[in-house]
C-alpha cells in the first residue's frame, strides 16, 4: 500500500504544484487584492496539499514519525504568518505572502529530508526572521541617511574581509556566539537604501558618478572576498536602479559594457573565476575537481526526470553544498523537473507582482527600493538556477526562501516585508486619494465618478 | 528640450488613456490619481514616469527565465541516458539497489545475459553462451562494454507494473530491470565464431535494408562469466589486446578492398572512361623509383577496368590512381567517412587516410591499392559495403532492437534510420557490377555457383615488409541483384583474402539463406 501511495503522491504533488503556480499567474487578471481572494484561497489549498503529501511521503518512506510533527510545526508557522499578516497587516499582498510560504515549505521539506537538525535550525531562524521582518516592515525609512547606509554597508563588508572565516576559498562569513552570519546578505538591504536615498531626488551626472564610486567599493570588496555571486548581484542592481532613476538608456548600456569588461578582467585576474568558467564549459573533463559540483548537479537534475525520483529516493548529498547553493538541483531530482520549473515560475510570479507594485508607487524613493528588491531577488534566482543547470557559470548564491541558511532567509524575508509595508501604505494612499473626488487629478468627471463608485463597491465587499 | 518634454507628456496621456480603457473594459476598480500630500509617499514625478523602463526590466527577466526553462526542459528530455551512464553518477548504484539488472536477449529471444542469484543469494551476471558474444554483449562489472554499456540505462531501470512493484516491495525483493532485445542472431554468430576459429580477426554481418547488426565477432575473445578473475590478465596482456573489439576498434590496412574506393573515384571523375580502359600488367608498375608489385608477383597480362578489379591487379590500380584528381579524391574519401566520425553507437576508432596534392608518387600509388598509411576498421568497411548494397544510402548500424518490461510490453523500440547517401544510385550499381565480377570471374570465385549470387571484394593487406605476411579480407553482400545481407571479414595474418576470407563468407551466406 505504501508503495502505491508514494508512487502516486509524486504525480499529485506535481499536479497540485502546477495548479498553485497557475493560480500565481491567474491573479494578475485582477487588479485589486479583494478580487483576487478566491484565487488566493485556491493557492492556500494547493499549498497545504503539496506540503501534506511531501511530509507524508517522508514519514511513510522513512518510517520516522518526527516528519509529521515537523509538518505540524510548519503548518503552525504558515497559519501564524498568514494570520498575523492578514490580521495585523490588513491589506498585505497575499501573492507575495503565499509564494514566500510555498517556497519556505519546499525548503523545509528538502532540508528536513537531508538533515533534521538543520531543518529545525532553519525553522527557528524563520520564526525569528518573521518577527524581525514584521517590525522592519512597519518602519518608515529615512531618505536622508544616504551616507550612513553606505558607510554601514562598507564597514560590514570590510569586517568580513578582514576578520571573516575562509570557507571554500571565499571569505563570506563570521561567527559570533555560535551563530554564523553572512553579512553580505544584510548589506544588500543597506545597499538598496543607499541607492534609493542617493538617487531619489538627484540624478545628475555628478551624483551618479559618486554613487557609482560607492557602489564600486562594495563590489570590489566582495570580489576580493571572492564572493562573486554577491558582487554580481550588487553590480547589476546598481546598474538597473540607476537606469530606472535616470531613465537614461546610455547608463544601462554603459553599465552592461562596463560589467562585461569587468567580467573579462576578472577572468584573467582571478584563478577561481577561470575555474568556474572551466567547469561551466566542460564539467566532464574536469569532473574530478572543478567540474565535480556542476556534474553532480546535472546528474541530479537529469536523474529526477519530469516527475522526480520521489522524496528520499534520490541522492542529493552527492552534490557538495547541496542544501545552500544547489537546493534547486535536489528539488528537481526528488520532486521532478516540472516541480522545479514551477518553483522558478513561483519566483517569477513574485517578481512580476513586485514590479507591478513598483509601477503603482509614486514616491521615487520607495519605488526604487521596491524595484531594487525585485531585480535583486530575480537576478539571484537566475544565478543559482542557471548555475545549477549549467546555463551560466556557477556563482554560488542561494535560492531565496528555499535554501538552507539563516542570513539568506532572513534577508529575503525582510525584503519581502519591506515591500509589504510599502504596499500597505500605497493602498492607504490610493484609498485616501480616491475618496475626495476633488483630489483626483484632472480626470474627466465621469471617470472620477466611476472611481468613487467602484470604490464604494469595494468597501461593501470588505464589509460583507 | 521643451518639445521633448511635451512629447513625453503626450505619451503619458495616451498611456493613461489606454490603461483607462482597459480598466473600463474589465470593469475593474480604477486606481486613484495623484496622491500629492500623502505623508511618506509624496510624488516627485508623474506616476507613469518610468513605466516603460519597469516594463522593459520585467520583459528582459521574463525572457531570460523563458530561456532557462527551455534549456532545462531540453536538458532533461535529451540527456537522461547520457547522464545515467556516466560512471561518476552515483544514481546507478541507487537503481541497482532497487532493481536487478535486466536481461539481454537475441533477436529470437535467446538469453545472452541475465542476472541470477547463487545459493547465498548473491547476484551475479550469467552469460549462457560464454565467450560467443564476449565483445558485442560485453560485461558489466569491470566497467562496462558492448550492449551492457549501451543499454545500461534500460537494464537498470524498471517499467514493471505498479502492482508488481507493490508486490515486490511487500515481499522485500528487487524489481526486475527491463529486458533489452538485440538484433543479434545466435546461429549466424555461432557460424562466424566457428569459422574464424583460432585466428585473430573480426567478422561483421549486417542487414542491408535496416543496418541491423546480426553478428559481430572479434577474436581473440574471453569468457564474460569469468571477467573478474581474468581481468588483470586481460589488461596486462598488451600483445593480444583481447579486450579490444577488433570489429569497430581494430585499425587495419584495407589492402585491395580499398580498390572499391579508388574505382568509385575513377567512375566519378568520368563515368564513361572505364569502358575504354586497358592496361598491360607485367606483375609490377614503376614510376621513377617507386614500384608496385601485384600480389605474389603475379602477372595479369592485358586487363580492362572490370578485370583489373576482379583480379585485383595492383599494377593496374596504381596506374589508375596516378591519373586521379587528388582534391576530388579527398572529397570522395571525406564523403565515405574516412577521417570522420561514424554514425555508430558502439565505441570505435576513426579510419585514417592521407590524400592531398603534396602526396609523393610512392604514397599515391600505395594509397590507390589500400596500402601505405591508410587504415580502416572492419565496421567502417562494412558500412561502405552496405551503402553500395543499399543503392547508395547508408543505414545507421544498430544492435539494440527494443526494450521490454518483464511482462513483455514494449518500453521503447528502435527503428532503422538512414544516415544519408554516400554515393549515387548509378555509382552503387557500377560498384555492384564490379563486385559481382569479382565473384564470377575473379578472386572470390569460391562464392560462385551458389543458390544465391554474391558480390564482394577480397583483399590481402600486407602489414609489414616481409613478403607473404598479409591479412585476409573479404567484404561483400548477397544476393547481388537484391541485397539482403552484408558481410565483412578480416582474418589477421592468414594470407590471401580469396583463400581464407571468402570461404568464411560462403558459410555465413549459406547459414543466412538456410535460416530464412
Amino acid at each position: 500500500m505504501q508503495e502505491y501511495f508514494i508512487e502516486l503522491s509524486k504525480y499529485f504533488i506535481t499536479f497540485f504544484m502546477v495548479l498553485y503556480t497557475a493560480a500565481g499567474f491567474y491573479v494578475f487578471r485582477y487588479r485589486e487584492e479583494s478580487a483576487r481572494r478566491t484565487v488566493y484561497l485556491v493557492q492556500s489549498g494547493m499549498m497545504f496539499a503539496v506540503q501534506a503529501l511531501c511530509f507524508l511521503t517522508l514519514a511513510l518512506d522513512s518510517g520516522d514519525i518526527q516528519y509529521l510533527f515537523f509538518f505540524a510545526f510548519v503548518q503552525i508557522f504558515m497559519f501564524a504568518a498568514v494570520m498575523m499578516v492578514t490580521l495585523i497587516y490588513e491589506r498585505a499582498n497575499r501573492l507575495l505572502l503565499n509564494n514566500m510560504c510555498m517556497l519556505l515549505g519546499v525548503g523545509f521539506c528538502m532540508i528536513s529530508r537531508m538533515s533534521f537538525q538543520r531543518a529545525i535550525r532553519q525553522y527557528v531562524i524563520v520564526l525569528v526572521s518573521l518577527t524581525i521582518s514584521y517590525l522592519i516592515g512597519r518602519i518608515r525609512f529615512f531618505k536622508k541617511l544616504t551616507w550612513a547606509y553606505a558607510a554601514a554597508g562598507i564597514v560590514l563588508l570590510s569586517i568580513v574581509l578582514i576578520l571573516g572565516e575562509v570557507s571554500r576559498g571565499s571569505k563570506i562569513s563570521f561567527t559570533v556566539g555560535g551563530v554564523t552570519f553572512q553579512p553580505s546578505e544584510f548589506v544588500k538591504i543597506l545597499f538598496l537604501f543607499f541607492l534609493a536615498a542617493a538617487l531619489w531626488e538627484d540624478v545628475s551626472l555628478g551624483r551618479i558618478a559618486l554613487t557609482a564610486l560607492i557602489a564600486g567599493i562594495h563590489v570590489v570588496i566582495l570580489v576580493v572576498s571572492k564572493d562573486l555571486g554577491s558582487a554580481l548581484i550588487f553590480f547589476s542592481c546598481f546598474v538597473l536602479v540607476v537606469f530606472i532613476a535616470s531613465r537614461n538608456y546610455l547608463y544601462l548600456l554603459g553599465g552592461l559594457c562596463g560589467g562585461s569588461a569587468a567580467a573579462v578582467a576578472a577572468y584573467f585576474l582571478f584563478s577561481h573565476v577561470q575555474n568556474r568558467v572551466l567547469a561551466w564549459r566542460d564539467p566532464w573533463t574536469y569532473i574530478d575537481k572543478q567540474g565535480y559540483q556542476i556534474a553532480h548537479s546535472l546528474f541530479a537534475v537529469s536523474g529526477g526526470g519530469w516527475f522526480g525520483m520521489g522524496l528520499l529516493r534520490g541522492d542529493p548529498s552527492a552534490i557538495p553544498l547541496v542544501e545552500a547553493d544547489f537546493i534547486f538541483s535536489s528539488v528537481c531530482e526528488e520532486l521532478g523537473v516540472i516541480f522545479g520549473i514551477c518553483v522558478i515560475l513561483v519566483c517569477v510570479s513574485s517578481f512580476v507582482m513586485i514590479m507591478e507594485i513598483a509601477l503603482r508607487i509614486h514616491d521615487r524613493f520607495y519605488q526604487m527600493i521596491v524595484y531594487g528588491i525585485g531585480v535583486m531577488y530575480i537576478f539571484q534566482i537566475f544565478l543559482t538556477v542557471g548555475g545549477g543547470i549549467k546555463f551560466i557559470p556557477m556563482t554560488g548564491v542561494t535560492l531565496p526562501f528555499v535554501s538552507y541558511g539563516g542570513s539568506s532567509c532572513m534577508t529575503s524575508m525582510i525584503m519581502f516585508f519591506i515591500i509589504q509595508g510599502i504596499y500597505i501604505r500605497l493602498q492607504q494612499a490610493e484609498g485616501r486619494a480616491q475618496r475626495p473626488p476633488s483630489r483626483a487629478r484632472k480626470d474627466p468627471p465621469s471617470g472620477a465618478k466611476r472611481t468613487v463608485k467602484t470604490n464604494a463597491r469595494e468597501d461593501r465587499r470588505e464589509n460583507g | 528640450m521643451a518639445r521633448r518634454e511635451q512629447e513625453r507628456m503626450g505619451e503619458k496621456r495616451t498611456g493613461e488613456k489606454r490603461a483607462e480603457q482597459k480598466r473600463m473594459e474589465q470593469q475593474k476598480k480604477a486606481v486613484g490619481a495623484g496622491p500629492k500630500g500623502v505623508k511618506g509617499l509624496s510624488t516627485s514625478r508623474g506616476r507613469y514616469g518610468n513605466r516603460r523602463e519597469i516594463f522593459l526590466t520585467t520583459g528582459v527577466f521574463l525572457a531570460l527565465f523563458l530561456a532557462v526553462i527551455v534549456y532545462l526542459g531540453h536538458f532533461v528530455a535529451t540527456s537522461e541516458q547520457e547522464m545515467m551512464n556516466n560512471s561518476y553518477n552515483p544514481r546507478q548504484q541507487i537503481l541497482l539497489s532497487r532493481n536487478y539488472r535486466g536481461r539481454i536477449l537475441s533477436r529470437d529471444g535467446e538469453v545472452l545475459a541475465e542476472t541470477v542469484q547463487d545459493a547465498s543469494q548473491k547476484e551475479y551476471r550469467n552469460y549462457p553462451y560464454g565467450s560467443l558474444f564476449s565483445h558485442v554483449v560485453g560485461y558489466s562489472t569491470q566497467g562496462r562494454m558492448g550492449v551492457e554499456a549501451l543499454a545500461n540505462y534500460y537494464l537498470i531501470n524498471t517499467n514493471t507494473s505498479l502492482s508488481n512493484k507493490v508486490a515486490n516491495d511487500m515481499a522485500g525483493v528487487k524489481n526486475p530491470g527491463d529486458d533489452v532485445y538485440t538484433t543479434l542472431d545466435v546461429q549466424i554468430q555461432k557460424v562466424a565464431d566457428e569459422q574464424l576459429s583460432l585466428y585473430r580477426g573480426a567478422i561483421i554481418v549486417t542487414e542491408v535494408s535496416t543496418g541491423k547488426i546480426l553478428a559481430l565477432v572479434s577474436h581473440p575473445d574471453f569468457d564474460p562469466n569469468r571477467i573478474e578473475e581474468i581481468w588483470d590478465g586481460l589488461v596486462e596482456d598488451k600483445e593480444s589486446s583481447v579486450l579490444l573489439n577488433r570489429a569497430t576498434q581494430g585499425l587495419y590496412p584495407p589492402g585491395s578492398t580499398f580498390k572499391i574506393v579508388t574505382a568509385l573515384e575513377y567512375y566519378r571523375e568520368d563515368p564513361a572512361a572505364y569502358q575504354s580502359y586497358s592496361f598491360q600488367c607485367g606483375g609490377h608498375y614503376t614510376v621513377g623509383d617507386s614500384r608496385i608489385n601485384c600480389y605474389h608477383g603475379a602477372s595479369h597480362g592485358s586487363v580492362n577496368f572490370t578485370s583489373s578489379f576482379a583480379k585485383s591487379c595492383n599494377s593496374s590500380f596504381a596506374n589508375i590512381g596516378m591519373g586521379l584528381d587528388r582534391n576530388a579524391f579527398a572529397e570522395t574519401l571525406k564523403g565515405l567517412l574516412f577521417n570522420e566520425e561514424l554514425p555508430l553507437t558502439l565505441p570505435y576508432l576513426r579510419s585514417s587516410v592521407a590524400m592531398s596534392e603534396s602526396l609523393s608518387t610512392d604514397e599515391m600509388m600505395q594509397t590507390s591499392i589500400g596500402q601505405g598509411k591508410t587504415q580502416i576498421t572492419p565496421m567502417h568497411l562494412n558500412m561502405i559495403t552496405c551503402a553500395i548494397a543499399n543503392h547508395g544510402t547508408l543505414m545507421k548500424p544498430y544492435v539494440i532492437d527494443s526494450v521490454k518490461n518483464d511482462e513483455g510490453d514494449i518500453v521503447k523500440s528502435f527503428q532503422p534510420e538512414a544516415y544519408g547517401r554516400l554515393m549515387s544510385e548509378e555509382e552503387a550499381a557500377f560498384l555492384t557490377e564490379l563486385m559481382t565480377a569479382v565473384v564470377e570471374q575473379g578472386t572470390a570465385s569460391k562464392l560462385r555457383g551458389q543458390s544465391y549470387t554474391a558480390a564482394g571484394k577480397t583483399g590481402s593487406a600486407e602489414y609489414n615488409n616481409v613478403k607473404g605476411d598479409s591479412h585476409a579480407w573479404f567484404t561483400g553482400f548477397a544476393p547481388a541483384q537484391d541485397p539482403e545481407v552484408c558481410v565483412t571479414i578480416i582474418v589477421e595474418g592468414a594470407g590471401s583474402g580469396g583463400d581464407y576470407a571468402v570461404p568464411i563468407a560462403k558459410r555465413i551466406f549459406d547459414t543466412y539463406f538456410s535460416e530464412k
